[in-house]
């Protein structure tokens, strides 16, 4: 028999946590959350979370990181807004979940061959190289690297969209290119500058 | 006056009929736009999650280039709309962010004097040409055809200026003009799931199931909608949702296409022949004959 205690100590939490997030952009207002759970309320995802959005903000602003981190919360959200707009205290619930999902892939805290954070990178890495984004070839690299065998699911599909001319075979790319790897260096350069 | 025009990624691929067809509206309307010059990505949802310092300066490389000869910029595309919108509030808001993307700007030979008005063309149509005019232009039509009007998140959440964030009715407004009768929608705010269906698909299939049940069981022979990834996943996934719950048939088109349509367009030339679900079947019942 596993004994497992539900209840969390005072002593489990981490206080450098709870101060990140509150300095978070996005976080600023957590400190003013009622828990009055309209976010929860009208989020479109919070039945398939194990913490939904109201209990979200209580547990990070009260620094308990892991379950934070390790919540199915973060990959769930999709940024539709639907919290901040509903929220009394005008606490940017959306913005900070996107700071959480940040931090998350920072620290690599997701299960291997996860798509999420596959397909933020991919999407990332096309968009340096080539400056737009061609949204078939994204998903084809999505899927390599992390669930080949739906490839094949999707060919039906793939086959459609070439039929109705919406899938490019050629890759669109901007002209000066340069200017983005430039223009994202640079974030980098102030970013450690000011150490933000 | 000339509108700046920043298609966006989705307008040149999935999204095709929709680019296609809101031109062919601009130009029934005399809308004259001029495409920014080599435009980038705005960073999308996507890329807020691994470095939101970089997807501002994305977003804001765009708003630099369309401020050189221009002071409104229409963005189609509901990810576009909201990072473009969202960029320009954070580099107000927070003095950090607005010094790292003028660096980053400035690195480039650029600069943003924060002049842009970012503007959705449901607030062009509806606030600059007016439902008056639009209604005087009809040469078809929609015959009373019975319409879901599907807004989704990021057109009217959280910065849009133009429509009521919890009942917005600009879409309503431009397609009654046109004669379509616009069905009760009550999950016309509702998510589609995004990316999810890709990502986490049992739970994307979920969320694109019942916003389709909703439409048809309200009677709808059409569900209208804003944004790219709103269409593609309510259309191409239609037929995998309905065998994980029950089958549904309702064609998905753009607002611009029923607009084009009743100004007069012709099919192929606003993309009715990229659509997955056939529409024909819908058309012809309410006769509605192409121009």
């Amino acid at each position: 028999m596993e004994l497992k205690r539900t209840v969390k100590f005072e002593a489990d939490r981490d206080p450098e946590f709870a101060r990140w997030v509150s300095h978070t952009v996005g976080g600023e207002r957590i400190r003013h959350c009622l828990q009055c759970g309209l976010c929860s309320g009208k989020c479109p995802l919070s039945l398939y979370m194990d913490y939904t959005p109201r209990r979200l903000m209580h547990l990070s602003r009260e620094g308990f990181k892991e379950e934070v981190l390790g919540s199915t919360s973060i990959w769930l959200c999709t940024a539709c807004y639907a919290c901040m707009v509903e929220c009394p205290k005008k606490i940017n619930v959306t913005h900070l979940l996107y700071a959480l999902k940040e931090r998350a892939i920072e620290e690599g805290r997701y299960p291997r061959r996860f798509a999420i954070p596959i397909m933020a990178r991919e999407f990332s890495r096309m968009v340096r190289g080539r400056g737009r984004i061609t949204e078939s070839w994204l998903v084809v690299q999505v899927f390599l690297r992390s669930a080949i065998w739906r490839m094949l699911g999707m060919s039906r599909l793939g086959l459609k969209l070439l039929r109705t001319g919406r899938m490019p075979l050629r890759m669109e790319r901007i002209q000066r290119r340069k200017e983005i790897a430039t223009l994202l260096d640079s974030v980098a350069t102030t970013r450690k500058e000011l150490a933000l | 006056m000339k509108y700046a025009y920043y298609p966006g990624c989705s307008l040149r691929g999935t999204g095709r009929a929709y680019e296609e067809s809101l031109l062919a509206v601009f130009r029934a309307l005399q809308i004259e736009v001029d495409e920014i010059d080599d435009w980038n990505c705005c960073g999308a949802t996507t890329y807020m999650s691994v470095d939101e310092l970089m997807s501002y300066a994305l977003a804001a490389r765009n708003l630099a280039l369309a401020e050189r000869n221009h002071t409104d910029l229409i963005a189609p595309c509901a990810a576009c709309y909201l990072v473009l919108n969202k960029t320009q509030h954070y580099m107000r808001e927070y003095p950090s962010i607005h010094l790292v993307v003028t660096r980053a700007l400035d690195s480039i030979g650029l600069s943003y004097k924060d002049r842009i008005n970012v503007r959705h063309p449901l607030d062009i149509l509806l606030n600059d040409i007016g439902v008056a005019t639009i209604a005087s232009k009809v040469k078809v039509p929609l015959n009373g055809l019975k319409v879901a009007p599907y807004y989704g998140c990021q057109i009217v959440r959280p910065y849009s200026t133009f429509d009521d964030q919890r009942d917005p009715t600009s879409m309503d407004r431009l397609l009654e003009a046109c004669g379509a009768t616009m069905v009760r929608y009550p999950l016309k705010t509702r998510c589609c799931g995004g990316s999810q269906k890709g990502t986490l698909p049992e739970v994307g299939l979920d969320l694109i199931h019942y916003l389709l049940v909703e439409a048809q069981k309200n009677g709808a022979e059409v569900i209208s909608t804003v944004c790219p990834l709103c269409q593609f996943n309510l259309e191409s996934f239609q037929k995998e949702a309905g065998d994980r719950h029950h089958p549904t048939c309702v064609p998905v088109l753009y607002f611009s296409q029923l607009l084009a349509l009743a100004l007069g367009a012709a099919p192929e030339e606003i993309g009715l022949q990229r659509g997955f679900v056939p529409i024909e079947p819908v058309l012809s019942g309410r006769e509605i004959a192409y121009a």
